[in-house]
């Protein structure tokens, strides 16, 4: 006798953490737009506050459709609980105001989402809390930085805007060995392409705006919880293992054990800074998730696709995805990231800042905004947008040449964006005076 | 709380209370690989209502010290000591699986010290399967993998956890994997080698309830008649949608249920 396989991806991506609606029978997951729950006692009140009962105070704190979208992504990703915020970025600061306070210290890759670098490099220091950015691609450099007041280490499964491949196993060992836990942002790559857990990674963030979704009408975020680290035996985090003033001198790690980091993230940071997700918003994002595996697989074959196309072009002088030669993560993306490496990547055009202007301007089922992760082929060219401020030099040292432009692929015909590309290149051609 | 038991270091959690002996005392026993926490929710509940509350990590399990105890009898006798060493006279006991059957036990043969006992997801005999004695015996991940899937309703295979953002599949599996090596394997034998059960159950004397999951496939609520028969006049509660995990598949229900005993 074996046991019974575990329901895989697909079946868990439409069916965990729903149920037929108990109430109406409803297949779908319905739109729970209440902020509050009625009490049908005052016990029963007494024993929802105090954590003795399963069920819903106020929508700040849970809400049944968010209930069923945080169990679903903690099933796709394999980890003990989840929550969802209202954006990635309140997933990352909910997380790291749930594990330290001022005077500690975060270890991060230096190739981060730009509003990531923003929080770690700017906005948190104000707050006591200083980040040391590194290589991705030097675990060696994650160690280095270690510090006695680090508490974090976190890092994107693929960095922007290079596609650094992260080398979760070996910057896990790192931190697990300085007792510190490992998170990534893995929104470009979702549970389809990659599990940080299994790899060795503590907690992941997401934002469910991009691929999750699929369809770029809500903002939202996933912080999930692996409930692999042992926050007892690391002794670096009393926010999780000594008793919380907050709630009765609760201890998380003794009262809920493996869920501890998750369940102080839902009564602290969830309660006091309140980055909640719209129960709508929740509903949207599990609409996405239905359709993720069928969304990412044509995602990475249009990409595929795309990019072998854009390599054979005078115009374009470097297109970087893990994939292919000459990319230095090529052999690691094929053993983190067998599926593919998502559906965002970068080239460079020559003819510089003009060139790049008038690429994107030239495009028509490509849309020119500032997102990624669309079912819809989104464009860029952040030396006139995202990086504007910076100067060629500044560019460089980011990985980003005056004519880079970055690319989403989304789910169009390949012809129709290729036939849409080469509008572009020959714009591009014209203002940069490229070769053709 | 940390106690010293037969020489070794017992953790019971007391909702950071001080045992009060004016005051009734419920003692929970997790089941096989597990440990206190999968009483959390009804801890803190019976002590909000004016019980001490004692969930203890049994020997070689979650905060406790020392191997880890050979046989039922063993347990019960160990949980006797407990509250010896917490100077409780009287308790009421619950207990999640094999956790009931120690239950079980201490009733049957220390009739003055128990008060009432709540047998969660119970039966008896328990028979274990081969295939995960093999496995825990090996500690073979596969036997988390079939206790989890078969500790969980076919329902709740796929969550729907009342319990906001806690997907239970993975939260036993963690629980599981946190049991240090033979610790599962060791209360696995246990549960198999329990022949006594329903000629104890037959010496139970006090208020007894049993806490069935309608669709649990570990203890099967139709495997549970001759224990049904055996116990003197006791209270069955049969839960709708739950499997063997009750605590976690249907803690309100479980609370409702426990209230009739405790």
């Amino acid at each position: 006798m074996s046991a019974p396989d575990y329901p895989g991806l697909d079946t868990l991506a439409l069916h965990a953490g729903a149920q037929p609606d108990p109430a109406t029978g409803a297949r779908a997951t319905p739109i729970y737009q209440s902020a509050s729950f009625c009490f049908p006692d005052s016990d029963y009140a007494a024993s929802l506050f105090n954590i003795e009962r399963a069920g819903h105070v106020y929508s700040r704190l849970s809400n049944p459709t968010n209930a069923v979208l945080e169990e679903r992504i903690a099933a796709l990703e394999g980890g003990v609980g989840a929550i969802a915020t209202a954006s990635g970025q309140a997933a990352l600061h909910l997380a790291i105001v749930t594990l330290m306070g001022a005077g500690s210290h975060i270890v991060a890759s230096a190739a981060l989402y730009g509003g990531s670098h923003n929080l770690l490099s700017y906005t948190l220091p104000r707050f006591g809390i200083d980040t040391t950015f590194v290589d991705p691609r030097d675990p060696q450099a994650f160690a280095n930085a270690i510090r006695d007041n680090t508490r974090l280490v976190f890092g994107e499964t693929l960095g922007n805007p290079s596609l650094d491949v992260l080398n979760i196993p070996a910057i896990a060992e790192v931190a697990h060995q300085a007792g510190l836990p490992l998170m990534v942002d893995s929104t470009t790559t979702t549970p389809y392409l990659i599990k940080p857990f299994e790899l060795g990674a503590d907690i992941i963030q997401h934002s469910a705006t991009k691929f999750l979704s699929g369809h770029g009408i809500v903002i939202g975020g996933l912080l999930v919880d692996s409930g692999q680290f042992d926050w007892d035996a690391s002794g670096k985090f009393p926010t999780l293992s000594e008793p919380y003033k907050g709630f009765h001198n609760l201890v998380f790690t003794e009262e809920f054990g493996p869920a501890a980091l998750i369940q102080r993230a839902r009564k602290e940071g969830l309660r006091d800074f309140g980055a909640c997700m719209s129960p709508t918003s929740a509903f949207h994002i599990l609409q996405g998730i239905e359709t993720l595996s069928v969304r990412m697989s044509r995602h990475v074959e249009n990409t595929r696709t795309i990019t072998a196309f854009l390599l054979e072009q005078d115009e374009v002088t470097r297109v970087g995805y893990p994939e292919l030669d000459g990319h230095p993560d090529q052999a690691l993306a094929a053993e983190l990231l067998p599926k593919g490496c998502g559906a965002v990547f970068s080239f460079d055009l020559e003819g510089g800042r003009e060139a790049g202007i008038a690429f994107v301007d030239a495009l028509s089922v490509f849309s020119h905004l500032a997102n990624i992760g669309d079912a819809k082929s989104l464009v860029i060219h952040p030396a006139s947008t995202t990086h504007h401020r910076m100067d060629a030099e500044a560019l460089a040292a980011g990985g980003i040449g005056e004519g880079t432009i970055r690319l989403s692929i989304g789910l169009e015909d390949p012809k129709d964006l290729i036939a849409d590309l080469k509008q572009g290149l020959r714009a591009a051609q014209k203002a940069g005076g490229g070769s053709r | 709380m940390q106690l010293d038991v037969n020489g070794h270091a017992v953790y019971c959690y007391t909702n950071s209370r001080a045992i009060d002996p004016s005051k009734p005392s419920v003692l929970f026993i997790h089941g096989a690989g597990m440990d206190h926490t999968v009483w959390t929710l009804a801890s803190r509940h019976f002590a909000r209502h004016g019980n001490n509350v004692v969930s203890v990590d049994l020997p070689g399990h979650g905060r406790s010290g020392g191997p880890p105890l050979a046989s039922v009898e063993a347990m019960a006798e160990w949980v006797i000591s407990v509250i010896d060493a917490l100077l409780i006279d009287q308790v009421a006991l619950v207990g999640h699986s094999l956790g009931s059957l120690i239950a079980l036990e201490c009733a049957a043969s220390q009739p003055d010290r128990v008060r009432a006992i709540a047998l969660v997801g119970t039966t008896s005999p328990m028979p274990v399967s081969d295939a995960i004695l093999d496995a825990a015996e090996a500690d073979d991940h596969a036997a988390f993998d079939m206790l989890t899937q078969w500790g969980f309703s076919k329902r709740h295979q796929f969550g729907g956890n009342r319990n906001s953002g806690i997907w239970m599949i993975g939260n036993t599996l963690r629980l599981y994997e946190r049991s240090r090596p033979g610790v599962l394997f060791h209360d696995m034998r246990a549960c198999n080698a329990y022949t006594a059960g329903l000629a104890q159950a037959a010496r139970v004397r006090c208020p007894t309830l049993l806490i069935l999951g309608a669709e649990d496939r570990l203890t099967p609520v139709r495997s549970t008649r001759a224990l049904q028969e055996a116990i003197p006049s006791p209270q069955i509660k049969v839960l709708p949608g739950a499997g063997h995990t009750i605590m976690v598949e249907a803690p309100n229900a479980m609370l409702d249920a426990l209230h009739s005993v405790l």
